[in-house]
């Protein structure tokens, strides 16, 4: 809509009804996590006591060291494999096979993990059955297993920036004499760097996230961190899992709102930029 | 760089191929063919080995023999458990992209008409939630929805209720916690797409004595027609085989395919028919998945082009 500010009264209580549904359940884990009681919702007074509890929890601890080692490695890949992909999206011409690529990189952001789960691990128990190769699950087939899943969403955040690039600083480059390497890693890979990193953070939280695909990869010494969250939280609720929360949602809101503005005051400056050097 | 066909060749032989190859390979391995995989051992039988099922293809007498055994889908269809897990899942995923469609939209249509300053910070409350675990969202409810939670201590102490009522583990619960959880979803593809509207085609039908909502029916909404699509896609195929929302909110008479999936290859540690259950679940989302596929192709294609 190219009428700004025209917000009815009505779509105002909309959105603030919307935003109450979104916000208040995490507001209410904030809330009870610094609760004295160990009946989460029935507040008894302040303490701080939880967050003590969950740092003396070695399992959960651990879990969330495997947790993290395993989303930075698929962030770092998903990138990689991400780029590539959307690449060969938004500037190859057709070849044989392209039909099956953009489907296979497109289905992953809908297909049910219960499905790739379970189709990936009998996928590596077929292969050690095969191979007689020890294809053990543990923290590579995790790895694996969220690459595949997170490389779609990286894909679709980096061709988009990369449809909306300017072909003709491309061509330019061309034209004065750079081979493809030199375009893409001095004109294009420095124009992207944004959607990269925002690409980044998205395969990071996505697989900091992810139980079900964890749950049919894992071996006996990969439990991830949303694994133990699970089991624990089957038992009931758990004020360590609120003391837990807390600090996830604290952590992930500061990096993304500080990412976020970040990117979004590089974009404002290449904007400005860019009109600039069209006016010149 | 389609508009120098061939550049690629010339300059770099091979470049193009390393390049499409890598992610290709990847997903082909780990995507493609793990599903063909499945397939197979949906047609094999649970035995207790290790992997736990049988060969589906063996050698006689140096003559490879494959042997298909239908069993685990005659069992599907015979026993009304799946058949009803199917058709719940396939209920409860419609019901609740509805509710995300209905809540969603007019979420993304005041977004869209926002200064843009106000409407960044607006899209980011919106994406902000789905950066946080998704698990622990859910988790949340748990909190607000049981017996002595939130809502009943609430209603408690207004003295509107003398008992508890029976919030957790319910359909209803089930519900809230898909639309909770996938409505980003919904409104980030219908917020792209109503944000490109040209304002001035509401004006002209202004002009040409059309009421407000009978623009609306005839404009705006044919012309978002794409957003819905794709964001009835992003939440309504993902639902289907959802795992975690009803097995923390849901009772146990709250049916979903991913859940009995799940129990079929964690709990009864039978994994052929696991395979079947996902095989069937796969033939049936195929043809939405290639809808949402075609959407996103347009779109890019709208995009390059």
């Amino acid at each position: 809509m190219n009428a700004p500010g025209r917000v009815s009264k009505w779509s105002w209580l909309f959105l603030g009804f919307g935003f109450f549904f979104l916000y208040a359940p995490m507001l209410s884990l904030i809330v009870y996590s610094f609760n004295e009681s160990r009946l989460v919702t029935v507040w008894s007074g302040f303490s701080t006591k939880w967050y003590g509890a969950l740092m003396e929890d070695e399992q959960m601890l651990g879990a969330a060291w495997i947790s993290l080692q395993i989303a930075f490695y698929t962030a770092c890949a998903s990138v990689v494999l991400g780029t590539m992909a959307a690449m060969v999206t938004t500037r190859m011409r057709a070849f044989r096979g392209k039909t099956l690529f953009s489907g296979m990189i497109t289905a992953p952001l809908v297909m049910p993990e219960v499905i790739t789960g379970l189709s990936l691990l009998l996928l590596f128990v077929s292969l050690s059955n095969w191979t007689g190769l020890d294809f053990a699950r543990g923290m590579t087939t995790i790895w694996i297993a969220h690459v595949t899943l997170c490389m779609a969403f990286v894909t679709v955040v980096i061709s988009s920036r990369l449809a909306e690039l300017d072909r003709s600083l491309e061509e330019a480059a061309m034209d004065l004499g750079a081979n493809r390497f030199k375009v893409f890693f001095l004109i294009t890979l420095p124009i992207i760097t944004p959607a990269l990193m925002s690409g980044w953070l998205l395969a990071f939280t996505l697989s900091l996230d992810d139980l079900v695909l964890s749950s049919f990869l894992s071996g006996p010494s990969s439990t991830t961190l949303p694994m133990q969250v699970f089991s624990s939280a089957r038992m009931g609720v758990s004020p360590k899992i609120n003391a837990l929360a807390t600090i996830l949602i604290v952590s992930v809101s500061t990096i993304g709102v500080i990412g976020w503005y970040f990117l979004e005051r590089a974009e404002r400056r290449r904007q400005a930029e860019m009109q600039l050097a069209t006016k010149q | 760089m389609s508009s120098k066909p061939g550049a690629w060749r010339r300059l770099l032989p091979g470049a193009r191929w390393g390049l499409i190859s890598v992610p290709y390979f990847w997903l082909l391995l780990f995507f493609a063919i793990p599903f063909l995989i499945a397939l197979k051992i949906s047609f094999a039988k649970a035995a207790i080995a290790m992997p736990p099922f049988t060969d589906v293809l063996y050698w006689v007498d140096g003559f490879p023999v494959v042997k298909l055994r239908g069993e685990n889908y005659l069992y599907l269809l015979g026993d009304s458990l799946y058949i009803n897990a199917y058709l719940s899942s396939l209920k409860i995923a419609a019901i609740s992209t509805a509710l995300c469609l209905a809540i969603g939209y007019p979420m993304a249509y005041a977004i869209a008409r926002m200064v843009p300053a106000t409407r960044n910070i607006a899209l980011l409350l919106v994406i902000l939630p789905s950066w946080t675990s998704f698990l622990i969202r859910i988790y949340a409810w748990v909190g607000i929805l049981k017996p002595n939670g939130l809502i009943n201590n609430y209603l408690m102490s207004v003295g509107l209720i003398d008992a508890p009522l029976k919030l957790l583990h319910t359909p209803i619960a089930v519900y809230i916690g898909i639309v909770y959880a996938y409505l980003p979803f919904m409104v980030l593809p219908l917020y792209t797409n109503l944000v490109k509207h040209d304002h001035r085609l509401l004006e002209a039908a202004a002009d040409l004595g059309a009421k407000p909502w009978q623009a609306f029916l005839k404009v705006t909404l044919p012309l978002s027609k794409a957003g819905i699509i794709a964001g009835c896609m992003l939440v309504g195929i993902p639902v289907v085989g959802e795992f975690v929302i009803p097995e923390m909110l849901g009772g146990p008479e709250t049916l979903m395919i991913g859940r009995v999936l799940w129990q079929e290859f964690f709990n009864n540690r039978d994994w052929p028919v696991a395979a079947a259950v996902a095989m069937v679940m796969l033939a049936l989302l195929i043809i939405p998945i290639m809808i949402f596929h075609r959407s996103r192709a347009k779109e890019m294609e709208g995009r390059l082009s």
